[in-house]
């Protein structure tokens, strides 16, 4: 790492995240609102360890019966079943409807998973201060932050299948307890995802570099 | 770093927050809710487990793990969770997650049936699994211990818990159409149905077991028949032609009947799984029961077309037997055929009865007496139309005065009673005799006799004019008996007048006439 890097916090600046204006806090005061726009200027996002992790491990709480829980109750002149999003993979394993069950699988099991483990890793590595792969580390973040809009996808997709099964006197799929929780873990991990300070992966590189220096 | 100190140029201040913010995170409130949410969710799933079940099967045709339901009445009270073979590989053995507060349903003698589409007697169930795919079904039984593990039956009760009513069995050679639900009628009404049948141990009669609903149980006395009502029951016999159904559906699928004969009505109602007999129709089933009965042999020369075991044999219209058996027989030596025919004689059922016996005297005996009497009186077996649509025959037993004493042989083994030929015979015996004789008429001669005859006539005719004439000259106006006959007439007009003298007479003392009358006849 070259050692001429600058960063506006060492310069005692901020910079906007909205407007990307540069400006310095009032006397005494260690954060402040954007002089132009008025986004609350921080040097890094305020409390944002604290706040990641509240959300993370609300997700992952979620997580537990969001995968226990059936998601759609279906009704059908044969009784109603309830499934849950691995049965409903499992229902859909077929020659045919596989890559749909695939897509499910992914979006609704793995990725989930994988963005709550991606932003426990992060946020443990920034704890302890690691100054190792730190461009690993940001790609990772992109990965989740990317990740993250598409995440409602499958909620949606439960959601309007009830909607449009409705119409069908024969049938009619209702949204169970899962599904709430499913939209929990996708709403919080969004959440997580938002209030990490990716500034936070450089930060101990920067001690670092100040320390050598 | 030494370009950090130096100022930066436009760079402007930014404005102080309103508030400062409280250093642990309202944010930690998301994961409490999430944890409290999903500890409730756990705590209800938990606390709302119903208890787990054992249920082995012997297949797992349409068992499904985590998709077959247990229902009740229609309710969901559970699903099947797992589906394994017995270590034995003999059995699969299901577990099932029953729902909440269903400890009640699992007793002692809980039954559990898996219900697929089945079409057996006058049930089609489980239809509805045609599209949902097997369910398990559950009856809940009675008993108050508690029990966990089930072995389910292989058929689907046709009773279940909640009917009340007993339990008959019937013995049948022969298992017909009957089936498990088929119906069981009682004057044209379905009362009960076959609950199960099963080979009797030696292999010669079907066990039915039958459910009769109550009340109507109470109708079945020792006494009761029972009868296959199987469709239509069509028999052609010596009383012609007689169609009995019991019901459209019995037609369709088949049926026990049951009558008690109305004699019985005061007798008290059988005990539950009491014995009978299963009739093939009704007419068996009212058949008087044969008492002992005595075997005869008869031998007709004539064809017994139309004669068929079960064919009455008849004294005076009354039917004292049947015909059991009809063989046929060529004489070695003669190559004539004959038709031995065994029947079973009833005595009794002509009036003999026991209690009429003198003391010390024996049934049979009196029964030898009363045959032998018939026989040396000319009692002789003939066999007789008994319909001419359907030709069929029955054996009478009658007295034929003016016949050859006979004695019957005793010793042979069935005794062997004397036969006359049936009125066909007899009558085809007669047309032959006719016959014969109109053969022997000289026809010929009797032609040229009537020619000549007819000569004679012609002649006599030609004189008889000739009289003709003489008697129309006697009865002339003018004539002697012209006058004679005026004579005769006054005479007959004066008798004419006393008459209605006596008429007059009468209808002013009618007495006279009676009076004269007794009179006359002392
Ligand atoms: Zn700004």
């Amino acid at each position: 790492m070259s050692a001429t890097v600058s960063t506006a916090m060492q310069h005692g600046l901020q910079s906007c995240e909205r407007c990307a204006l540069l400006s310095r806090p009032a006397a005494g005061e260690h954060d402040g609102r954007c002089p132009r726009c008025g986004e609350e200027l921080t040097f890094r996002k305020h409390e944002s360890l604290q706040r990641t992790w509240a959300f993370v491990i609300g997700a992952a709480i979620c997580y537990i019966p969001a995968n226990i829980l059936p998601v759609l109750t279906t009704t059908t002149a044969a009784g109603s079943d309830s499934d849950t999003i691995l049965q409903g993979v499992i229902l859909l394993w077929s020659p045919t409807g596989w890559p749909l069950s695939l897509i499910v699988l992914v979006a609704s099991i793995m990725i989930p998973s994988a963005k709550i483990i991606a932003l426990v890793y992060l946020l443990v590595t920034v704890q302890r201060g690691s100054t190792a792969n730190n461009g690993q580390r940001v790609r990772m973040y992109r990965v989740v932050e990317f990740i993250g809009r598409w995440s409602m996808v499958d909620v949606f997709v439960d959601a309007f299948t009830a909607a449009l099964v409705q119409l069908q006197p024969l049938m009619s799929v209702a949204p169970a307890p899962g599904l709430f929780f499913f939209a929990a873990v996708v709403v919080l991990t969004m959440l997580a995802v938002e209030s990490f300070d990716p500034r936070l992966i450089w930060d101990s590189l920067d001690a670092k570099e100040v320390r050598h220096v | 770093m030494s370009d950090s100190d130096a100022p930066l140029p436009h760079v402007p201040e930014s404005r102080a927050l309103s508030k400062k913010r409280t250093r642990l995170s309202l944010v930690w409130f998301i994961p409490i809710v999430a944890a409290i949410a999903g500890a409730w969710v756990a705590v209800v799933r938990i606390l709302g487990e119903g208890p787990k079940v054992e249920i082995v099967f012997k297949s797992a045709e349409g068992l499904e793990a985590g998709k077959t339901k247990i229902q009740y009445n229609g309710v969901d009270v559970g699903v099947v969770t797992t589906v394994r073979l017995s270590d034995d590989h003999s059995q699969v053995i299901t577990t099932a997650q029953m729902a909440p507060k269903t400890e009640g349903f699992l007793v002692d003698d809980t039954r559990f049936w898996v219900v697929r589409p089945r079409i057996s007697g006058a049930n089609v169930t489980g239809l509805n699994t045609l599209i949902s795919g097997a369910y398990v079904a559950i009856d809940i039984g009675q008993s108050t211990k508690s029990m966990r593990t089930f072995v389910a039956l292989e058929t689907p009760p046709v009773v279940t818990g909640e009917v009340r009513g007993r339990f008959f069995i019937a013995k049948t050679p022969d298992l017909g159409s009957l089936d498990s639900g088929t119906p069981v009628f009682f004057r044209r009404l379905q009362v009960g149905q076959v609950a199960s049948y099963q080979l009797d141990k030696d292999g010669q009669a079907l066990s039915l077991k039958l459910f009769i609903n109550a009340p109507y149980d109470q109708y079945i006395t020792p006494n009761t028949r029972f009868w296959h009502a199987s469709g239509f029951d069509v028999s052609l016999s010596a009383a012609g032609l007689t169609v009995q159904t019991q019901s459209a559906l019995s037609i369709l699928i088949g049926g026990v009947a049951f009558e008690t004969p109305p004699t019985d009505g005061l007798a008290p109602p059988a005990e539950e799984n009491t014995v009978f007999t299963l009739f093939n129709n009704r007419a068996d089933a009212f058949k008087l029961p044969a008492h002992d009965p005595q075997t005869f042999v008869l031998t007709f020369k004539e064809s017994v077309r139309g004669l068929a075991p079960g064919a009455p044999v008849e004294f005076h219209g009354i039917a004292i037997g049947e015909v059991a058996e009809i063989n046929a027989q060529i004489d070695a030596k003669t190559f004539e055929f004959s038709a031995p025919v065994t029947i079973h004689l009833d005595a009794q059922r002509l009036g003999v009865a026991v209690r009429d016996l003198a003391p010390g005297e024996d049934i049979g005996s009196i029964r030898k007496k009363l045959i032998d009497t018939l026989v040396s009186n000319g009692a002789r077996a003939q066999l007789r139309t008994g319909n001419l649509l359907t030709g069929s025959l029955f054996v009478a037993f009658e007295v034929f005065p003016g016949t050859p004493a006979v004695t019957v042989d005793w010793s042979r083994t069935p005794p062997e009673l004397p036969t006359v030929p049936g009125e066909l015979a007899a009558i085809q015996a007669s047309v032959v005799n006719i016959i014969k004789k109109l053969d022997q008429v000289p026809i010929k001669s009797i032609g040229e006799d009537l020619e000549k005859t007819i000569a004679d006539l012609d002649r006599a005719l030609v004189s008889g004019r000739g009289t003709l004439d003489n008697a129309n000259k006697l009865i002339e106006p003018n004539s002697v008996l012209g006058a004679e006959l005026g004579n005769t007439l006054q005479e007959v007009s004066r008798a004419a007048r006393s008459v209605r003298v006596l008429a007059d007479y009468l209808e002013r003392h009618p007495e006279s006439l009676i009076r004269g009358k007794a009179e006359e006849k002392k």
